[in-house]
């Protein structure tokens, strides 16, 4: 799954319904709305986009138990929380996605599974759909069985055409999630074709967002600003065209744009991610941050997660801002951009996010785009997201692949 | 009336949307794949009133009985299945 799919966009689409009149915004800044439950970070694909932590491999033998899920989305709803994601890793990999499901319904949940279908089979999904499950986001990669296979490291094309099969038949909404990247940029009409033909309600074109295992990979993934353009110019005409009712998301790529996104619609304002071992995060990619001890579901309620932990306040509003953010005219915007991107990127987790052209570490953006192109660093194997190559990361065996994508504090 | 919206249509949510009461909110909420809207109090009175058989006519009638206070109170409903049908939050029955 991506972060795309998942986190901005998802709020955006929420806060573009909400700019209009009968509506209103969501300024209260108390509640979480969205609950992410990420049950586990096993997974059977091992996709070189995946967002999820390079040193996942310490969270495969502490998952929550059972009980302790349906704990986390009571407390949960209590708070406010109403839609919920069930995500991983695979969450089907978990035999009580089931349970999970029927007291979500129950507490008034409006739920959803996201997944790559590995698992999904006839006898779950009847389970799902009796239970209450509102829909399912299925993860495509390509219009070809070579592309998929590859950028996922499976063999995995033609299982994904019959769960899609399989979703629409149980009356399902289809939402397709696809992450674009330069293997697949170039096929986006006619990824666009066959997701019309499989009778897709919504896609989502997630353009790849640089964090956990993607960064690693970027300058392999990344495509070119023609690419990006292209794409973008091809789903606008795919939604002007009125015999085509499927929605199109076009989730554009930050490093291309030269103000920040406005990452989970701000820190601890709409969102709470629940992790698999039960760490509860503002942000997907929250612990990569340096200094910050993030609130556990094992330790701590979900309400002192939420409002009172240091981890959730430290970068609500604007009080943390340095500048050019601090005195900026825009900042309300995009409330400085991405914590981790900027952390990730410059070193230091207060920094402007470096994808504003106001910032003083634009120029690691603009080398990225660079390096792109450079036949030299695109040349080097992609590092795909599995438990031997996790194992390498914490062993530090990857160490050089890592700082050259990541700066040193 | 205006053009789009007749005192004799009959609407229902769109399919794969809930509407709910939210406590924690104390507001009405429409959900549906990927988002949500939060919703003014005159929408959502609106919209708890689409039974599947009651028409906008119905609507309109039944609000204004309900609020006689309220001003131009027709128009800001109409104005409601306006955008609720262009945002796709409703289909005709």
């Amino acid at each position: 799954m991506t972060q795309a799919s998942l986190g901005e966009s998802v709020v955006q689409k929420t806060v573009q319904a909400q700019q209009n009149n009968g509506v209103a915004a969501s300024a209260t800044h108390t509640q979480p709305l969205w609950l992410l439950a990420e049950v586990t970070y096993r997974c059977p694909l091992h996709c070189a986009f995946c967002y999820n932590p390079t040193d996942y491999d310490k969270h495969t033998q502490n998952e929550l138990t059972t009980e302790q899920w349906l704990q986390a989305l009571r407390d949960a709803r209590k708070l406010g929380a109403l839609q919920l994601g069930i995500s991983g890793g695979e969450p089907l990999l978990r035999d009580d996605i089931e349970d999970i499901v029927v007291e979500a319904k129950k507490l008034g949940y409006y739920s959803n599974l996201i997944t790559s279908g590995v698992g999904l089979t006839e006898k779950r999904i009847q389970a799902f759909k009796e239970g209450g499950l509102d829909h399912i986001q299925l993860s495509m990669h390509d219009i070809t069985e070579e592309i998929n296979n590859f950028i996922t490291n499976t063999k995995t094309f033609e299982l994904k055409k019959k769960v899609a099969a399989m979703i629409k038949n149980h009356g399902y909404p289809m939402v397709l999630n696809v992450v674009i990247h330069r293997y697949n940029i170039g096929h986006l009409r006619e990824i666009l074709d066959m997701a019309e033909a499989l009778g897709a309600d919504y896609i989502e074109l997630a353009n790849t967002q640089y964090y956990g295992w993607s960064l690693v990979n970027r300058s392999q993934l990344m495509p070119t600003k023609e690419q990006v353009d292209e794409a973008e110019a091809i789903a606008n005409e795919f939604r002007a065209n009125p015999n085509n009712k499927m929605k199109v998301f076009f989730v554009v790529p930050d490093y291309f744009s030269d103000r920040p996104k406005k990452c989970m619609n701000g820190w601890g304002e709409v969102f709470m991610i629940v992790t698999a071992n039960g760490d509860v995060l503002p942000c997907h990619s929250a612990r990569v941050l340096p200094n910050m001890t993030f609130p556990n579901v094992r330790d701590d309620g979900l309400a002192y997660a939420w409002q009172d932990s240091p981890a959730f306040n430290k970068y609500r509003g604007d009080a943390w801002m340095k500048e050019p953010c601090r005195s900026c005219s825009e900042k309300e915007n995009d409330l400085g951009g991405c914590r981790c991107q900027a952390f990730l990127l410059s070193g230091d987790a207060e920094a402007a996010d470096p994808v504003c052209s106001k910032s003083p570490h634009r120029h690691l953006i603009d080398q990225a785009i660079i390096d792109s192109r450079n036949p030299q660093a695109v040349a080097q194997p992609i590092v795909f997201r599995n438990d031997k190559n996790s194992k390498k990361i914490l062993a530090g065996e990857l160490d050089d692949r890592v700082k050259a994508f990541h700066a040193v504090p | 009336m205006s053009n789009q919206i007749k005192h004799t249509d009959c609407y229902a949510l769109a399919l794969h949307h809930r509407f709910q009461w939210e406590e924690a909110q104390q507001n009405y909420v429409i959900l549906f794949p990927e988002g949500m809207v939060k919703l003014h109090g005159g929408a959502g009175e609106v919209l708890k009133r689409l039974d599947g058989k009651a028409t906008v006519g119905d609507v309109v009638a039944d609000l204004k009985a309900t609020f006689p206070d309220a001003a131009n109170i027709e128009a800001d409903i109409v104005g409601m299945f306006e955008l609720a049908l262009s945002k796709g939050w409703l289909r005709q029955l």
